[in-house]
């Protein structure tokens, strides 16, 4: 039972961590906003004034922004997908009886704690790259011409990359929820007659809802901002094919150095993100209590 | 789900799940294999995996080409400090929020959350020109500030779920007694969430290491820890594979081994408590 006092302090308590997000929030949120409305080009410096609406229009009417819109929606869905749907089948697998679990989460959970630029570049390099890759190197053990991932297929060698960082974090938290499930009732589901299909679908997977949830929800919040994977690779190409929201203001602010039209993409990307994050609160929140 | 199986059934199962551990990491033992050998066996054609000439040679050239020990060094400062430092402000807001909570609590973690959903590109200007304003770019205060306000969230959240899992009446009691409050986070609280606070630091650590946006825009030379380092030694060494890889495998062998120890605890502090 909180008293009037304790209740006090813990408002006092909890207000530091509150405040210190609001700033980092807000502020930077408010000088993005400000820069939106304003022609800021680093190349032109004397040229300033407000624009009103010019750079989100130039930002929605750029023929990139729609691709980069569809990227990262892709990007996202993809890797979600991927990492779900394999996580479920090697966390089954590695849950039935084996030799040398703990070995194999050990290998298994690897990727995770691999940085990001050298998770792509070992891709990139040791493995897609057309010359000197494995994979090049396999295709032509069997004949055929290596396939030139980052060139022709640039957004699925992105997710590919990315699925690989993610697939241990999802594998590993899949697994956890599975260890708990009690065995009599498998068992005696077993026993009855329910093939291993229905078993998945009526026991396994009701089971694993919230650590599915758990998972989409914080993927979502990363995968959103991926940004080191695309310039350690790619770098948005070729043209814009695998360029995202985020590597799309990027671009703006570094390479063109129009801070007013990077600002803009800003503020686009954070609505896009809030939506995102609205429909994801209201489909999965609830199975999570806080 | 440990079930009697069929020896046989047990060695399909064990073939299957090792094949498919061994894919996952494959591109991890590559890099590392790779490292080990001469420039030439790294790109010879047909790839050498067992007969390549091995050498330690890429690691001391890297050690001796690049100022290592100093990226590590940063490495350490910035990801230690930032966790510490958010673990400080953390503690009490999740204790309170455990153990206190209001009406608005839930909608109160919801959204510290969702600032980690606003792409850091969408504020990276205004960010830089903060940071340069106040003297901060390409130190280390500023990139353990920074990264502290990126993962506090992250922190809270995981607090929050271990907090929550300490049983109130023990903090009841122990008021009764006449704990006073300061009392009762020292002597009662700290104790039992030790561990749920050494694992959230552990995993605090280990994203910060990893981060690799902030490091490289909020950095040039000094304050760079190994994820700048390594973004920058990619691009100009070019082909040279094997001491990339030496490279690679000096940024993230220190925190491969800490998350390989810890792999436990961390799988458990990450599914927020709705894993159990």
């Amino acid at each position: 039972m909180s008293t009037q006092s304790s209740r006090l302090a813990a408002r006092f308590m909890v207000a530091p961590s509150v405040v210190l997000l609001l700033i980092w929030m807000v502020v930077p949120l408010a000088m993005t906003l400000y820069y939106s409305f304003r022609l800021y080009r680093l190349l032109s410096p004397d040229r300033t004034g407000w624009v009103g609406f010019n750079n989100y229009l130039w930002f929605i009417n750029s023929p990139d922004f729609w691709l980069a819109l569809f990227n990262t929606l892709a990007l996202v869905g993809g890797v979600l997908i991927i990492t779900v749907v394999l996580g479920m089948l090697i966390a089954l697998l590695i849950d039935q009886p084996v030799k040398g679990q703990g070995i194999l989460r050990i290998l298994v959970i690897a990727p995770f704690f691999v940085m990001p630029p050298v998770a792509a570049s070992i891709w990139e390099n040791l493995f897609m790259h057309p010359q000197n890759g494995l994979f090049a190197a396999v295709a032509r053990g069997f004949g055929a011409e290596p396939i030139l991932f980052l060139e022709n297929y640039p957004m699925l060698s992105v997710i590919g990359i990315v699925s690989w960082e993610w697939l241990p974090f999802t594998t590993l938290i899949l697994l956890t929820a599975l260890q708990s499930l009690s065995s009599e009732q498998l068992e005696a589901a077993e026993m009855d007659g329910a093939s291993a299909l229905s078993r998945f679908r009526y026991i396994i997977l009701p089971h694993a809802t919230r650590a599915i949830t758990v998972v989409i929800l914080i993927q979502t919040i990363f995968l959103l901002g991926i940004f080191g994977e695309i310039f350690t690779t790619t770098q948005g190409g070729p043209g814009s094919a695998s360029t995202t929201l985020p590597y799309m203001i990027f671009k703006q602010a570094i390479a063109a150095k129009d801070i007013g039209r990077a600002a803009a993409g800003g503020i686009i990307a954070v609505i896009l993100a809030n939506i995102v994050a609205y429909f994801l609160m209201r489909s999965i929140g609830k199975h999570l209590d806080a | 789900m440990a079930r009697a199986v069929t020896p046989r059934r047990k060695l399909i199962t064990t073939i299957a799940a090792w094949t498919v551990a061994l894919i996952i990491f494959f591109p991890v033992l590559w890099m590392i294999l790779t490292s080990f050998k001469t420039e030439a066996s790294a790109v010879a054609n047909p790839p050498e995996f067992f007969s390549a000439d091995w050498t330690l040679e890429n690691y001391a050239e890297v050690w001796a080409r690049s100022d290592y020990p100093r990226f590590f060094w940063n490495s350490v400062v910035i990801s230690v400090g930032s966790t510490l430092l958010g673990l400080l402000v953390a503690v009490p807001s999740a204790w309170a929020m455990a153990f206190v909570p209001g009406k608005k609590t839930k909608d109160l973690l919801m959204w510290m959350l969702s600032t980690k959903m606003m792409p850091a590109v969408a504020v990276m200007i205004p960010l830089y020109l903060l940071f340069q304003r106040l003297g901060l770019i390409d130190t280390k205060t500023g990139l353990v500030f920074a990264l502290m306000l990126m993962n506090l969230p992250i922190i809270i959240w995981m607090l929050y779920t271990y907090f929550k899992e300490i049983p109130g009446e023990i903090l009841e009691a122990s008021r009764m007694d006449g704990a006073s409050l300061w009392g009762e986070i020292v002597h009662v609280l700290t104790p039992m969430a030790l561990p749920g606070i050494a694992s959230t630091m552990l995993l605090n650590i280990i994203l910060a290491w990893n981060e690799a946006f902030w490091t490289i825009v909020l950095t040039t030379t000094k304050a760079a820890p190994l994820s700048a380092f390594i973004a920058s030694f990619s691009a100009p060494q070019g082909l040279f594979y094997a001491k990339l890889s030496a490279a690679s495998a000096m940024a993230i062998m220190p925190i491969l081994i800490l998350g390989w120890f810890s792999q436990k605890q961390l799988v458990r502090g990450l599914t927020f408590g709705a894993v159990k």
